[in-house]
C-alpha cells in the first residue's frame, strides 16, 4: 500500500517545497482544519515564501469571478506560469457546511500540473475569505506558483479583506446591478488595482463603464499620489479580455517593485496575519474568561458591560498569554 | 494554544460519463451541506483523470461519484485504480446513479467502498458517511 499523505511535518514540508501537490494539499488541510500540524508546518515553509504574486478577485455575486479566473489562468499558463486558485465560498453559519462550485467553471485545467486549485469555506470567517486563506496562499507560494490568485466568495460592501493579502487586487463589475449608488458605497473603489467590467457584451454595458470611469476619476482626485487605475473590458464567457488583463496585472508587479511596494506590501499582509492570529488567541481566552467568571454577572445586571469588559483586559494582561 | 473545533468532512461530488442530468447530485449536495459538510462539485463530464486531480488538490476524506450513462464498469475501476496509484485510496470512493445490482460485485472488488443505488435515502447517505468518519477519526486518534 502506498504511504498515505498523512506524513510528518517535516516530510510534508520537504515533499511540499519540492512541489508535490498531494503534499501541499494536506498542508492546507491542515491549516484549514487548524490541526496543530499546521502551524509547525508553516514554520518550516515560510522561509521559502514570498516570490509569487498573490492577485485578488473580487466583485459581488454573479460578476463572473471564478469564470473570468479560469480565462485568466489559460492566459497565464500560456505564457508559461504556474498558477495557484484559492477559490472561497460561503459556509452556512448555521450547518457549517458548504457547497464550492468555483471549480465547475474551471474543469478544462483539472489535469494541468501546473494549475493547483483549492476550493475553501469560509467556515464563520466575515470580510469574504477564510481564516485559512492567507496561510494557503503561503503553502502555494512556497510550492513555487508564480501567480497565486485568491477569488473570494461574493461580496456586498466592505468584504475587501482581500485587498490586504494581495499584491494586486482585480475588481470585477457587471452590468445592470444599479451601481450609481453602490458603487459609491462600497468601499471596493478605493481598493482596487485593476478594475474590470464583465459581461460586457450585456445590455448596460457603456453606462456602467461611464460610471466607473466617473469613480476612478473621483479617486484619483482624491488620492492624487496613485498611479491610474485600469479600466478593462471582458467578456469571460467567450475568453476575451484576458491578454489586456493579464498585462495590467504584469505591469502592476511591475510598478510595485519599481516603487519598492512589493515588498511593503507582503509585509503589510505578514503583519495582517500576525495581527489576526493575535486576535483570534486573545479572543479565545476573553471568550473564555468572560463565560467561566463574568456573564452571570453581566445577565444579572450586577455588572455593566464596560466594566465586565475592563476586567477581561485585566486579567489578559496579568495572566501567561502563552497558555 | 487554541481548541480544536470539529473540522467537516470534505466530499468532492462528480459526475463521471457523458449525460447532463444533474438533479441527483444536486439533492445529495444539499442534503450534505444541510449535515455540515463541505461539498466541492466538479461539474459535470469528468473523466476519472479530472476527478482523481480534484480530490487530491481539494484533499477530500470522500469521493462521491454520479454515474447515470453507463460506462461505470470502466470509469469507476480506473478511477479506483488512479486513486490508489496516486496514494491516495485512503479516501472514500462511494458511487451513486444508475448502477445495477449485477454490476456491485465488479465495482466493489474493484475498490468502489460503497455503492447507493436509485431510490436510495439522503438521510441513509449522511448516515453512512458521518458513520464512517466517526470511525475513521477514532482510528486517527487511536
Amino acid at each position: 500500500m502506498p504511504a498515505r499523505p498523512g506524513g510528518s511535518v517535516a516530510d510534508i514540508a520537504q515533499r511540499l517545497l519540492a512541489g508535490d501537490i498531494a503534499a501541499g494539499a494536506r498542508a492546507i488541510r491542515w491549516l484549514d482544519d487548524r490541526d496543530p500540524r499546521g502551524a509547525a508546518l508553516l514554520a518550516a515553509i515560510f522561509g521559502h515564501s514570498g516570490r509569487a504574486q498573490v492577485v485578488g478577485i473580487t466583485g459581488p455575486p454573479g460578476a463572473g469571478k471564478s469564470t473570468l479566473t479560469d480565462m485568466l489562468v489559460t492566459e497565464w499558463r500560456a505564457r508559461g506560469r504556474r498558477v495557484g486558485v484559492l477559490a472561497v465560498d460561503p459556509s452556512s453559519p448555521f450547518t457549517g457546511g458548504a457547497i464550492l462550485g468555483d471549480r465547475v467553471r474551471m474543469g478544462r485545467h483539472a489535469t494541468d500540473p501546473g494549475v493547483f486549485i483549492r476550493s475553501l469555506g469560509t467556515r464563520g470567517q466575515a470580510g469574504g475569505l477564510s481564516r485559512s486563506t492567507y496561510d494557503a496562499a503561503l503553502v502555494l507560494d512556497a510550492m513555487g506558483y508564480n501567480i497565486v490568485v485568491v477569488e473570494t466568495v461574493g461580496v456586498g460592501q466592505d468584504e475587501i479583506d482581500v485587498v490586504n493579502l494581495a499584491h494586486t487586487t482585480v475588481i470585477v463589475a457587471v452590468p445592470g446591478l444599479g451601481d450609481e449608488i453602490q458603487a459609491v458605497k462600497a468601499g471596493i473603489m478605493e481598493a482596487g488595482d485593476i478594475f474590470v467590467v464583465n459581461k460586457a457584451d450585456r445590455d448596460g454595458y457603456v453606462a456602467t463603464q461611464r460610471q466607473m470611469e466617473l469613480m476612478l476619476h473621483l479617486r484619483a482626485q482624491s488620492l492624487p499620489d496613485q498611479p491610474p487605475v485600469p479600466l478593462l473590458r471582458a467578456v469571460a464567457a467567450r475568453g476575451e479580455g484576458a491578454a489586456e488583463i493579464v498585462d495590467a496585472v504584469e505591469g502592476h508587479r511591475i510598478a510595485l517593485e519599481a516603487a519598492g511596494d512589493f515588498t511593503r506590501r507582503t509585509s503589510a499582509r505578514a503583519r495582517e496575519q500576525v495581527l489576526a492570529l493575535v486576535r483570534d488567541a486573545l479572543m479565545e481566552r476573553a471568550i473564555r474568561i468572560a463565560d467561566d467568571h463574568l456573564m452571570a454577572d453581566v445577565t444579572t445586571r450586577r455588572l455593566d458591560p464596560y466594566e465586565a469588559a475592563r476586567h477581561i483586559l485585566h486579567r489578559l494582561s496579568q495572566g501567561s498569554l502563552a497558555a | 494554544m487554541t481548541t480544536q473545533p470539529r473540522r467537516p468532512l470534505r466530499v468532492l461530488l462528480a459526475k463521471l460519463g457523458m449525460d447532463t442530468h444533474t438533479v441527483g447530485v444536486t439533492i445529495i449536495g444539499h442534503a450534505l451541506r444541510e449535515a455540515g459538510m463541505e461539498v466541492i462539485f466538479t461539474g459535470l463530464k469528468q473523466t476519472p483523470e479530472m476527478v482523481c486531480a480534484a480530490a487530491i488538490q481539494e484533499d477530500v476524506d470522500v469521493v462521491g461519484i454520479s454515474t447515470l450513462s453507463a460506462g461505470h464498469t470502466r470509469s469507476l475501476p480506473k478511477l479506483a485504480r488512479l486513486l490508489k496509484e496516486a496514494g491516495a485510496d485512503d479516501k472514500l470512493l462511494v458511487a451513486g446513479g444508475v448502477i445495477p445490482q449485477e454490476d456491485k460485485p465488479l465495482l466493489e472488488a474493484a475498490g468502489v467502498d460503497r455503492i447507493f443505488t436509485m431510490g436510495s435515502d439522503t438521510r441513509d447517505i449522511v448516515a453512512y458517511l458521518n458513520d464512517w468518519w466517526a470511525a475513521r477519526q477514532a482510528e486517527e486518534a487511536a
